[in-house]
């Protein structure tokens, strides 16, 4: 079974979004989503300070089986992305909503409404 | 996956955490807990595959050896009793129809080991190919189950098991004996690049044979490997897959693989013209292995590019090598641009193909 967090917001392509008091918020991928991919095997992340739209793509994802796109769940301002996925992109299997965060926002606007809570995302999988 | 064929093992695996996938058409575990951790596994101490899809032919009869040496490229008459031999099989052509295993039991008695996505089309073939031979062909790919164990301590954990004297068996060649009170040939062969052995037996057995096998093999480091590590071990290795790096468009001379074929004055296989003259004159394309230098994953018919931009090929396998960290792969280029700067486009970023002779990593034996 998926661990789901319930403190976290999900988007339908299995990113989820942290959000902050302060206005930022953290972005990765979940665990249903780095199981799905297998072994993940290399990460290209956005440049800090790229203006991102809510679902445009961040960035790709690439495991032994497949390549696939990561979709922004919300409007932000890349304030940091995370460097220790660049020379060790397993510990996105590792521990998905932890170490293997991908993206610090800043936000802008609020947080789409299509965004699914923890217990939509897991009747999105099923 | 209800229509897909099941080997004896389908629950044992299932039971185990492996990840059932189709692969050609039947329900196999393509990784159990990570493809990278047990693609390490096998080469630092040992991994455990279930291969039972593979097919096995019997070819018997007084004119079983000349029927083979008309059919296959290598040369079969080179066999004695208990040794086995690697060849492909190839088309008048030159195209190669498959790869397998010869193993000699006794003179006019053969057992082929064939990819289990050929089973039928080579049966045909070698069917047709047998008119006016005194042999006789037998599918006998439902009697065999077959596991391989495979890395640096599975002697050490098959010997444990067996009475056989494995100190005995050398790289290609095997014997008859008990495996944990299972009736099996026990073949000195494997596609990892490591010592290894491959255990045919009664597929009723399979689960008892696998169970004491993972038992024996615990302590020594041993895990349940599925297809998708078998598949960059081979890679990492350098052999071919065939559907990839061989197949009907690619010979063996294409391939890099002349040791294969052999051209004997008396020795003519089906093939021999078209090979022959391959061989003097070489090959319109040919197949090259990369590494990369880079993490990203090049993949199977990704266009490759020469120094000028032109395609001049397209990339046969790729993985990520998990003992280089980096990228490898094979492609069939254009002869006259193999030698020169290749290059592929990954999203958008150009990423140089460096040639390397294979084996990735070097090749350990028994």
């Amino acid at each position: 079974m998926s661990n789901i967090p319930a403190d976290l917001h999900y988007a339908k392509s299995h990113e989820w979004l942290r959000l902050a008091a302060d206005g930022t918020a953290l972005v990765g991928i979940t665990d249903y989503a780095q199981s799905s991919l297998g072994d993940i095997t290399f990460v290209q992340l956005p440049k800090v300070g790229a203006p991102l739209a809510a679902g445009a793509t961040f960035g790709v994802v690439e495991s032994v089986k497949a390549a696939s796109d990561l979709y922004m769940p919300v409007a932000g301002i890349v304030l940091a992305v995370n460097a220790a996925l660049d020379a060790n992109p397993e510990l996105l299997n590792q521990d998905p909503y932890g170490e293997a965060w991908m993206l610090k926002l800043k936000l802008e606007g609020s947080a789409p409404a299509e965004l699914l809570d923890a217990a939509a995302y897991a009747r999105h999988l099923g | 996956m209800s229509d897909l064929l099941r080997t004896p093992l389908r629950d044992f695996h299932a039971a185990r955490g492996g990840r059932l996938v189709d692969f050609a058409g039947w329900e196999m575990p393509v990784q159990y807990r990570s493809i990278l951790e047990e693609h390490k596994a096998v080469r630092r101490a040992a991994g455990l595959f279930d291969v039972s899809h593979m097919g096995e032919v019997e070819v018997q009869g007084p004119q079983a050896l000349d029927f083979l040496e008309h059919l296959v490229t290598n040369e079969v008459a080179r066999l004695l009793p208990g040794k086995v031999l690697y060849t492909p099989m190839c088309a008048a052509d030159g195209g190669t129809l498959d790869d397998l295993l010869v193993y000699l039991r006794s003179p006019g008695d053969y057992l082929l080991c064939v990819n289990a996505s050929n089973i039928a089309a080579d049966l045909a073939w070698m069917a047709r190919q047998a008119e006016g031979f005194a042999v006789t062909i037998t599918d006998r790919s439902a009697d065999y189950a077959l596991l391989a164990i495979q890395g640096p301590a599975s002697a050490a954990i098959l010997q444990a098991l067996t009475g056989a004297k494995l100190g005995l068996l050398a790289n290609y060649t095997f014997c008859e004996g008990t495996v944990a009170g299972v009736a099996c040939l026990i073949s000195r062969t494997g596609y990892t690049g490591e010592d290894g052995f491959e255990l045919y037996h009664a597929p009723e057995d399979a689960v008892v044979l696998a169970e004491a096998l993972l038992a024996a093999g615990g302590p020594h480091g041993l895990e349940l490997a599925g297809l998708g590590a078998r598949d960059s071990l081979r890679l990492e290795a350098g052999f071919p897959l065939h559907g990839h790096e061989l197949s009907p468009a690619i010979s063996p001379v294409a391939a890099g693989l002349g040791w294969t074929v052999k051209l004997g004055k008396t020795r003519r296989s089906l093939a021999h013209e078209a090979l022959a003259r391959e061989m003097a004159e070489g090959t319109e394309r040919r197949v090259v292995f990369f590494r990369t230098g880079d993490r990203r994953i090049v993949r199977a018919e990704t266009p490759v590019r020469g120094p000028d931009g032109t395609i001049v090929g397209r990339v046969l396998s790729g993985t990520l090598s998990p003992l280089l960290n980096e990228a490898i792969g094979s492609a069939l280029i254009e002869t006259a641009a193999a030698g020169g700067a290749l290059s592929v486009d990954i999203r958008g970023v150009e990423i140089r193909l460096l040639a390397v002779r294979p084996p990735f990593v070097p090749l350990r034996r028994g």
